[in-house]
């Protein structure tokens, strides 16, 4: 499972940790512009610089809903107190077995876990394989992307642009009408009855669930 | 290996996929297609598949007959219409041995043609209606299968449930269907496919033509993209709804203009109107495709445009709600059985040669066209689209512009074949001939 780490220079210790447990690291900077669209949690080493990690993890919150989790020392609690974003931490010295166990439940808590469901929609991260009551979706890549970042980001309103940015990833050539084409192609898929699990936020974007 | 390959990669091993067909086109537009298992798919990817090209039509060139078939991943989609063993396909793109684009390839002719328009900065987008006939068999006198007209609904359009099964295939293969309906002729149908990019829609078109073809031989019957099976009928065409987009922006609406588009738009137009003889060869590349061109069958053949006049052949559609994102122009020459990457390369080579040199936009023809004099059509500079596969050829001959749009090697080939086909069918003594001529000569 991919989880975006801030800050880049993090502990050599946090990094083996991460690996061990089976996670990738996205590192991140200050100057990252937002989370990959693929990190199933953010995770935030407080380090030498805690106020300034925590400020940045608040701007980092505000715009995702994926989880977060804050490496901390003991004495570093406090600022908890008041830290804006924070779904989680875990305590200095790290084991694996707490690290593990902390990220499993934060990402099935969010629904950034290896297996999502929408109603009778089920989306394998392991397999890329899609059902729908059982029976296979069959997706291209794109339009898998697409309905996993959806699925882990029900309820909010999507522009065109965060859509193509979080998405695609890149200044992909055909502006956003691409993602039209690619919303058209789900809908058609998913079928008549489930069509509707995207909808169309007039001039605004789109919402899924 | 990119992840759109591992993803495809992954899918086949999942899912269970035992064969997966990769897809090419000949230079006429016959789908081509060579299995693979999925042990062999991670050396495709990486390195492509050879096949003899030379027992392609178009492909041809002794000198160099090893011909590599590379597959594009963001294509893989599972067949739906055989659910009992699981097939994959996905498009593929030509090359030689040391990895150049094979210029014959028409899928390369397209994607060549979209850079052009890329650096313009204008992205080409395509909705396309397609016709096709229902027949009893493939037998060569039609028989059809209903009497329904246009519209009509049961039990007159008993192909309706043929339709549905399409439509299904097709919305399953993520090819959204705007709508669809019985046409005109007897046993005839339309199905309106949603817009899309010009590439993702050449593949769609095969796409749609094989899925039309095989639930139609799935329940025992026969469809066509003939242009025009029924002499006493209309013919089955496939108008063209085109527009370009700069980023976001429709670059052919323009709010508020006098006939909704824009500057561009209008040069797209003329260039269409200007180039449209010279590219007829390519959008009707039959002889049976003329026969459709003729009057009084709803086929245009006057070169002119309007903004709501069936007889045009170029129709500017009033966008729905004045949509500045649905304007667009409609180009209704073209047929079913065209080549869909090389009839979109040189529709779109015309409309951006109006852009380019910033071509006059003639006036709109109001009145039905078909109704003119000779006379009155001269007056206001009305030509016609060539009458033959002979003529369209000619004209193409001496076209830069369709040339330079195929390039050589597609350009030369088409003309030295269809010639051939043109030669072949003037040989022969039709029906018309022997009923008419036998009894009196």
């Amino acid at each position: 499972m991919e989880m975006a780490v801030f800050p880049s220079d993090h502990s050599d210790e946090l990094g083996s940790m991460l690996r061990a447990v089976g996670a990738t690291i996205l590192p991140m900077t200050e100057i990252s512009p937002e989370l990959p669209g693929e990190a199933g949690a953010l995770i935030v080493e407080l380090g030498e610089e805690p106020l300034r990690r925590l400020r940045h993890l608040e701007t980092l919150a505000a715009e995702s809903a994926v989880p977060v989790l804050v490496v901390i020392t003991p004495d570093q609690l406090p600022l908890l107190d008041t830290a804006v974003g924070v779904t989680d931490f875990v305590l200095i010295p790290l084991t694996r077995a707490e690290l593990r166990l902390r990220l499993r439940r934060l990402t099935r808590a969010a629904g950034t876990d290896e297996i999502h469901h929408f109603k009778d929609l089920e989306l394998n991260l392991l397999t890329y394989q899609a059902t729908l009551s059982g029976r296979p979706l069959d997706l291209t890549y794109m339009e898998y992307e697409l309905l996993r970042f959806f699925i882990e980001r029900q309820g909010r309103v999507w522009t065109r642009e965060q859509l193509l940015s979080k998405v695609w990833g890149y200044e992909y050539y055909g502006g956003a009408r691409t993602v039209d084409v690619h919303v058209r192609r789900l809908r058609a898929k998913l079928g008549e009855e489930r069509a509707s699990w995207i909808t169309t936020v007039r001039s605004v974007g789109y919402r899924f669930g | 290996m990119n992840k759109q390959a591992e993803y495809v990669l992954r899918t086949v091993e999942e899912r269970g996929i035992r064969f997966i067909r990769l897809w090419f086109t000949d230079v006429q537009g016959f789908l081509k297609s060579v299995s693979i298992s999925p042990a062999e798919l991670e050396v495709a990817f990486e390195e492509g598949m050879t096949f003899d090209g030379s027992a392609i039509d178009g492909y041809a060139r002794v000198q160099e007959a090893d011909m590599l078939a590379r597959p594009d991943p963001s294509t893989f989609q599972i067949l739906p219409w055989r659910p009992d063993e699981q097939v994959a396909r996905m498009f593929c793109d030509i090359s030689s041995p040391d990895g150049a684009p094979f210029e014959g390839d028409p899928r390369g002719v397209l994607k060549r043609n979209l850079e052009a328009a890329a650096e313009l900065g204008f992205t080409f987008y395509v909705a396309p209606e397609l016709e096709y006939f229902y027949f009893a068999d493939s037998g060569p006198k039609p028989k059809v299968l209903d009497r329904g007209g246009y519209f009509d609904l049961t039990p007159l359009d008993s192909a309706q449930e043929y339709r549905r099964k399409t439509i299904n295939a097709l919305e399953l293969m993520g090819i959204p269907v705007e709508h669809s309906h019985h046409e005109v002729a007897p046993s005839q149908h339309e199905i309106i496919v949603r817009y899309t990019d010009a590439l993702t829609m050449a593949d769609n078109i095969m796409t749609f033509r094989l899925t039309v073809k095989e639930v139609a031989l799935e329940s025992g019957i026969y469809a066509t993209f003939m242009p025009k099976p029924l002499e006493a009928h209309d013919g089955s065409g496939m108008h063209l709804h085109l527009s370009l987009f700069e980023g976001d922006r429709n670059a052919f609406a323009e709010p508020g203009s006098s006939n909704g588009l824009s500057q561009v738009g209008q040069q797209f137009v003329a260039g269409l109107l200007t180039h449209a003889a010279e590219i007829t060869a390519i959008t009707n590349q039959w002889v049976n495709s003329y026969k459709r061109l003729v009057s009084g069958f709803d086929a245009p053949i006057w070169i002119s445009w309007a903004r709501n006049n069936q007889s045009a052949l170029v129709r500017v559609p009033l966008a729905k709600r004045g949509k500045a994102s649905s304007v667009r122009v409609e180009y209704r020459s073209p047929d079913a059985a065209a080549n869909p990457y090389l009839a979109l390369s040189v529709v779109l080579a015309a409309g951006l040669a109006g852009i380019k040199n910033a071509y006059e936009l003639p006036p709109e023809v109001v009145d039905n066209v078909h109704e003119l004099t000779p006379a009155e059509r001269q007056a206001a500079g009305i030509a016609r689209l060539p009458e033959t596969m002979a003529e369209a050829l000619e004209v193409m001959e001496r076209s830069e512009l369709v040339a330079e749009a195929l390039g050589e090697h597609v350009f030369s080939w088409f003309l030295r074949n269809k010639r051939k086909e043109w030669d072949r069918y003037q040989h022969h003594v039709s029906r018309f001939e022997l009923d008419t001529y036998l009894p009196v000569l």
